[in-house]
């Protein structure tokens, strides 16, 4: 039995008739969100998938029957390419910058500094990234100038900035940055214990790479590569801005059928043709889903 | 269960314990001595448990044995081998960590085959010493779970068992049943000391909580400050606390004014034998036990240096704790439940301070129990 001669924190009685709170359904707050995803992207995806199926004649598969011609295969490979090797090349070399980061100081300046430039510059792309690239190292560029006075030519062979090469470094830009994003919670939920407790069973550095680190990091790595694969499938402005004449990819192919200044434009080709993307994109994000779920069950 | 284990080479008849000796091991961090000089030998199978308060180096200690760390002097002796240079993974340990240290991508007996397998075992022998090593700690059933799928007392003796499953010279326990709530904690306490008896291993356990330290280990190293203030078996440690730190880590302790003379303390017109030799006479404080302070009902006694009040009963199960007020000070009493319930709060009580040796702190003012 415990005396207390009075209580050390006394309870606060509900004030009378205004005790309840006020029951507002979670979805008020979301329904501008909802609204606007509906709007901007189940609103378009629908048309996408509609004017695909639908020309003059009602509902018709002809619109995909262009599918097959040579430029339309070479825009979405290249499409491909650029996403792959972009996506690959940010990949890697993200990971490793996020590496530098998670084992570094977590309080330090160089994470602070690291982390709020990939926030900035993840999404630093468009005409401004363009500008940026074609103001430096764009034909009249000042290191492009710079690099000839002292007798470099980057171009050479030809001016490959505003080719699939130049989109690849380009996007790189961007890529890197959000490698770093996505990729840096998994490395900060590896923790020391596994690899002191691979050291104290005998194993080494590369049993811990091989066995612990490699296989928990993996799925974070594989599904930010494809993340990083989607980003630059689905990226339009860059190259728009660019590349000022052909279709050498996939968005870029569906704007000019859109808007042909000949007279050409079929808006329901541009579909059929926005609608592999948006399957492509699908794909890829739906194994990036499955394997953030595992990297979030493994590294919480 | 236990027939298994000792065929596959786990049990005691397959191994005896090592003698593992820390020789004046120091290290620092920057401008703070984290070890200073630390001597410590375990005794081949013993189970020694390093207590103190958090930074007083005790994890420090178990990680230059285990070679997770380097120390900047000294020597660590595991079975008559001098491995002070080796590092961790060629030093036969076994090591349990607070928490979170299974590999969440394995299953439980992937888990502790995994030293097996860096032992280049073949993956037959792997799976079946696992299995068994998980019958050793009572988690036969769940070999093909993940660690998201078990319990943390379950996550922390599959950790037992995956440094059991190498068959080490040494098991390291740093404070593994820290992140366990009080009832899970008790119970497996009781199983690592009894899977420890069964393998016979020397272990060092290292832990914040006295309790547990106690009740598992054969001797107790309290530590401060990089330093071993003394090691003893848990009764000695308690009963007979070799300096005034010890005394007030371990345990509650009451510290009442008093004043040294001849060899004992007089507190409260009660005259104390010291445990220490060489107190100066003069005022002190000495530290006595909740056990060693009695009490009678005094309702006809209204004044006296050891009459009080008591303000309160915290019950403990068999015995209960009796806070009495004397007015300049609180005494806390420990008695059994039995009679402490003839002296509710409000009563007034007589005191008695039982002559056990005490120690005497070195501060000479304020005398609150600790």
């Amino acid at each position: 039995m415990t005396v207390i001669e009075r209580p050390l924190v006394e309870t606060v009685r509900r004030p009378l008739g205004g005790g309840r709170r006020l029951a507002m359904p979670q979805w008020i707050a979301a329904a501008p969100f909802f609204l606007y995803v509906g709007i901007f992207l189940l609103l378009p995806t629908a048309i996408v998938v509609s004017g695909a199926f639908i020309d003059s004649a009602g509902l018709s598969l002809a619109n995909f029957a262009t599918m097959n011609q040579r430029f339309v295969i070479n825009a979405f490979l290249n499409s491909v390419l650029l996403s792959a090797t972009s996506a690959i090349i940010g990949a890697v070399f993200g990971a490793l910058l996020a590496y530098a980061v998670a084992t570094g100081n977590p309080n330090g300046a160089f994470r602070r500094l690291v982390s709020s430039a990939c926030g900035v510059l993840a999404q630093f792309g468009g005409v401004t990234l363009a500008f940026a690239f074609i103001a430096t190292i764009g034909g009249a560029g000042f290191i492009t100038l710079w690099l000839q006075q002292h007798g470099m030519n980057i171009y050479a062979n030809g001016v490959w900035l505003y080719q699939l090469r130049g989109l690849v470094l380009v996007y790189i830009y961007f890529q890197i940055p959000l490698m770093v994003l996505v990729f840096l919670p998994a490395l900060d939920g590896i923790r020391p214990q596994w690899r002191e407790a691979t050291e104290s069973l005998g194993g080494g550095t590369w049993h811990y790479w091989r066995y612990v680190a490699g296989p928990l990091l993996a799925p974070a790595f594989l599904g930010g590569t494809l993340l990083l694969f989607a980003n630059a499938f689905s990226a339009y402005a860059t190259a728009a801005a660019l590349v000022n004449q052909g279709s050498i990819i996939a968005s870029l192919l569906i704007a000019n059928t859109l808007t042909s200044e000949v007279g050409l434009a079929n808006p329901g080709i541009a579909s059929a043709f926005a609608l592999v993307m948006v399957v492509i994109v699908a794909v890829v994000m739906v194994l990036y889903t499955l394997l953030q779920q595992r990297t979030a069950r493994w590294l919480q | 269960m236990t027939t298994a284990v000792a065929a596959a080479g786990v049990g005691t008849a397959a191994r005896a314990g090592v003698e593992i000796r820390l020789e004046n091991l120091r290290r620092r961090y920057g401008a703070v001595t984290a070890l200073d000089g630390l001597t410590l030998t375990l005794a081949p199978g013993e189970l020694v448990a390093l207590l103190g308060p958090s930074g007083c180096g005790k994890t420090t200690a178990l990680r230059l044995l285990a070679g997770l760390e380097e120390a900047d002097g000294g020597r660590v002796v595991i079975g008559g081998h001098d491995v002070t240079g080796l590092p961790a993974n060629k030093r036969d340990t076994g090591m349990v960590f607070q928490a979170y240290s299974l590999f969440p991508h394995m299953t439980a007996w992937e888990n502790v085959a995994f030293g097996l397998q860096m032992r280049k075992i073949g993956a037959a022998d792997r799976r079946r010493r696992a299995m068994e090593t998980l019958e050793l700690v009572g988690l036969g059933g769940f070999g093909n779970r993940y660690a998201h799928q078990m319990s943390g007392g379950q996550q922390q003796r599959v950790a037992l068992a995956r440094a059991l499953a190498i068959r080490p010279k040494v098991l390291l326990l740093d404070e593994p049943l820290s992140a366990l709530d009080a009832k899970v904690r008790a119970r497996l306490r009781d199983e690592i000391r009894r899977v420890q008896l069964e393998v016979g291993i020397t272990t060092l356990f290292v832990t914040h909580d006295q309790e547990e330290a106690l009740a598992i280990a054969d001797r107790v190293g309290v530590m401060q400050s990089g330093r071993l203030e003394q090691l003893g078996p848990p009764t000695t440690i308690y009963a007979r606390p070799a300096t005034p730190f010890v005394a007030e880590f371990v345990g509650l302790t009451n510290k009442l004014s008093g004043d040294v003379r001849g060899g004992a303390v007089e507190v409260r017109g009660t005259r104390i034998p010291l445990v220490q030799s060489d107190v100066p006479d003069g005022p002190a404080v000495a530290l006595i036990r909740p056990e060693a302070v009695t009490l009678t009902s005094s309702a006809e006694t209204s004044a006296g240096p050891l009459v009080g009040t008591v303000i309160a009963t915290a019950f403990l199960g068999a015995t209960s704790r009796v806070t009495v007020d004397l007015g300049d000070v609180t005494v806390l009493a420990q008695l059994a439940t039995s009679e402490a319930t003839s002296h509710p709060a409000g009563t007034r009580v007589q005191l008695a301070l039982r002559a056990d040796p005490v120690l005497i702190a070195r501060e000479t003012s304020g005398a609150t129990p600790a």
